[in-house]
């Protein structure tokens, strides 16, 4: 039992202190990127960079507008970060260190990303802001249809693997990893997994030059450092679950242990989303939509009556 | 286990009265969400784990987002509470809460009659849930399918839009 709890406080640290660190991961390869030098004053190279942002965070001051709804305004922040730690419980870091070993562990995923939504809806909503309430509402259309898509894809990887227990996927992953015979799927499943932590490009709920900053206009203090530290938590999830997903887990040569390549695999998707913020433009709302609706649904849709149509010709 | 069935239980009731009970159409949504997600809970004490994932990842986390959107839209503020405050008056609910009582109390008393030990819990796993789905019950999917492909081309005819022309010399041009 006593095992249990150092997995959660183990968890726990490892994931806040991450998401603290990637902001200051960010802007410097963002400088990096850009041919520039970024934060680099405070502290061997800049790390010192996250304490003073921190500090800065916690001490402002934490204003609720009068015509806000309050308790609504007080509880989303809090959302995105309790869905996306929750989704951390059935994630298998190595063999054994996994905080509850669900049978339908994909499907808890699927349910807490599903949850994180609210977030950015009730944010928008009880700011009573003409921008925040535009952001919301883009956030909510882009979330919900990017989630369908999602879930699809990974029906592929379930369909390979018989199982949602995200421990015996990593498992069947041992012969070849399922970015091979899934690599439709693993594409859909990124462009989808972008889309739901609202990262650039898709980054439409909060886009600063349109929106001001989207849902969270309204939030200052700790309260927008929830959000803050929500996306980089997202960015960590999503990254994590590829790898769990596709890229065969803790599974690597021996010469390391397990939790070491899954830590690898994990930041190398860690700094293809900070590549991506580099790189891209934003596109339109409605090219967005489009782009799920009449390219990546049946797509996916495909994918998986594919995968399915294989499996059962090899089994018989 | 019952302690935590019954804590479960609890939430989804009192959350449930507090849905009609709201006059922020926002607010009782909300309390909508913990009673599903309450619901859930109870399903997964239950043995059945992929209905409870179900009933988050369709009910609280798509079906109820979509109403949200559409409160959110339609912007109700500070009126359409007081016009709830007038509905939500003693006249207009003592009547159906004394019907509902008495059917509370009916349904109370039928299953105190056949109450029947707890056997123990069978896990149903996802896989027990599609091959019921698929056996015995094809009909039932079959049909929900049709019904949702009716749903699907008529939002589609619904929403499908003429090409407007804004200028009088390309109206009789076809685009």
């Amino acid at each position: 039992m006593t095992n249990f709890w150092w997995i959660i406080g183990g968890v726990l640290f490892a994931l806040l202190n991450t998401a603290a660190g990637l902001i200051w991961v960010e802007r410097r390869m963002l400088a990096l990127w850009q041919d520039r030098y970024g934060p680099n004053r405070a502290g061997p190279f800049g790390v010192l960079v996250v304490l003073a942002d921190t500090i800065k965070l916690f001490f402002k001051e934490d204003w609720i507008p009068p015509f806000a709804d309050k308790v609504v305004f007080v509880f989303a922040p809090g959302v995105v970060v309790f869905s996306v730690l929750m989704s951390f419980v059935v994630m298998p870091f190595a063999p054994g260190i996994v905080v509850a070993d669900l049978n339908i562990g994909l499907l808890f995923f699927l349910a807490m990303s599903s949850l994180g939504v609210y977030s950015v809806v009730l944010g928008g909503w009880a700011s009573n802001n003409k921008y925040a309430l535009l952001g919301a509402m883009r956030g909510a259309s882009q979330m919900i249809s990017y989630e369908v898509f999602m879930g699809l894809a990974l029906m592929g990887v379930v369909v390979l693997s018989g199982s949602f227990n995200l421990q015996e996927i990593v498992e069947a992953q041992k012969k070849v990893w399922f970015i091979i015979p899934q690599f439709i799927g693993f594409l859909i499943f990124l462009v989808a997994g972008v889309a739901e932590t609202h990262r650039l490009p898709f980054d439409i709920p909060e886009a600063e030059s349109e929106l001001v900053a989207g849902f969270h206009s309204e939030y200052s203090g700790m309260k927008f450092g929830m959000f803050f530290i929500g996306e980089y938590l997202g960015i960590t999830l999503i990254s994590g679950m590829l790898v769990t997903l596709y890229f065969g887990g803790w599974l690597g040569p021996a010469f390391l242990p397990p939790v070491i390549w899954f830590i690898i695999k994990t930041f190398a998707f860690i700094m293809l989303f900070i590549l991506f913020r580099a790189s891209m433009p934003r596109p339109r709302y409605d090219q967005l939509m489009e782009y799920g609706w009449k390219v990546l649904f049946p797509l996916s849709l495909l994918n998986l009556m594919i995968t399915a149509a294989i499996k059962l010709w090899l089994n018989t | 286990m019952d302690p935590a069935f019954y804590i479960a239980a609890a939430i989804a009731i009192l959350s449930t009265l507090m849905v009609i009970t709201r006059y922020n159409i926002m607010h009782a949504l909300l309390y909508l969400v913990v009673s599903l997600l309450a619901v859930a809970v109870v399903l997964y004490m239950y043995g059945a784990p992929f209905m409870a994932a179900l009933e988050v990842i369709v009910y609280a986390g798509a079906i109820m987002v979509l109403l949200i959107f559409f409160v959110m839209m339609l912007n109700l503020g500070k009126e359409s509470a007081e016009r709830e405050r007038g509905w939500l008056k003693p006249r207009i609910w003592i009547f159906p809460s004394l019907l509902c009582i008495i059917l509370l109390g009916e349904l109370v008393f039928l299953v105190l009659q056949n109450r029947q030990p707890v056997s123990d819990v069978i896990i149903v796993n996802p896989k027990d849930v599609g091959m019921a789905l698929f056996g015995p019950y094809i009909i039932a999917v079959e049909l929900t399918g049709i019904l949702l492909m009716a749903g699907i081309v008529g939002a589609y005819h619904l929403g499908r839009q003429k090409q407007k022309t804004l200028h009088r010399f390309l109206e009789n041009t076809e685009v």
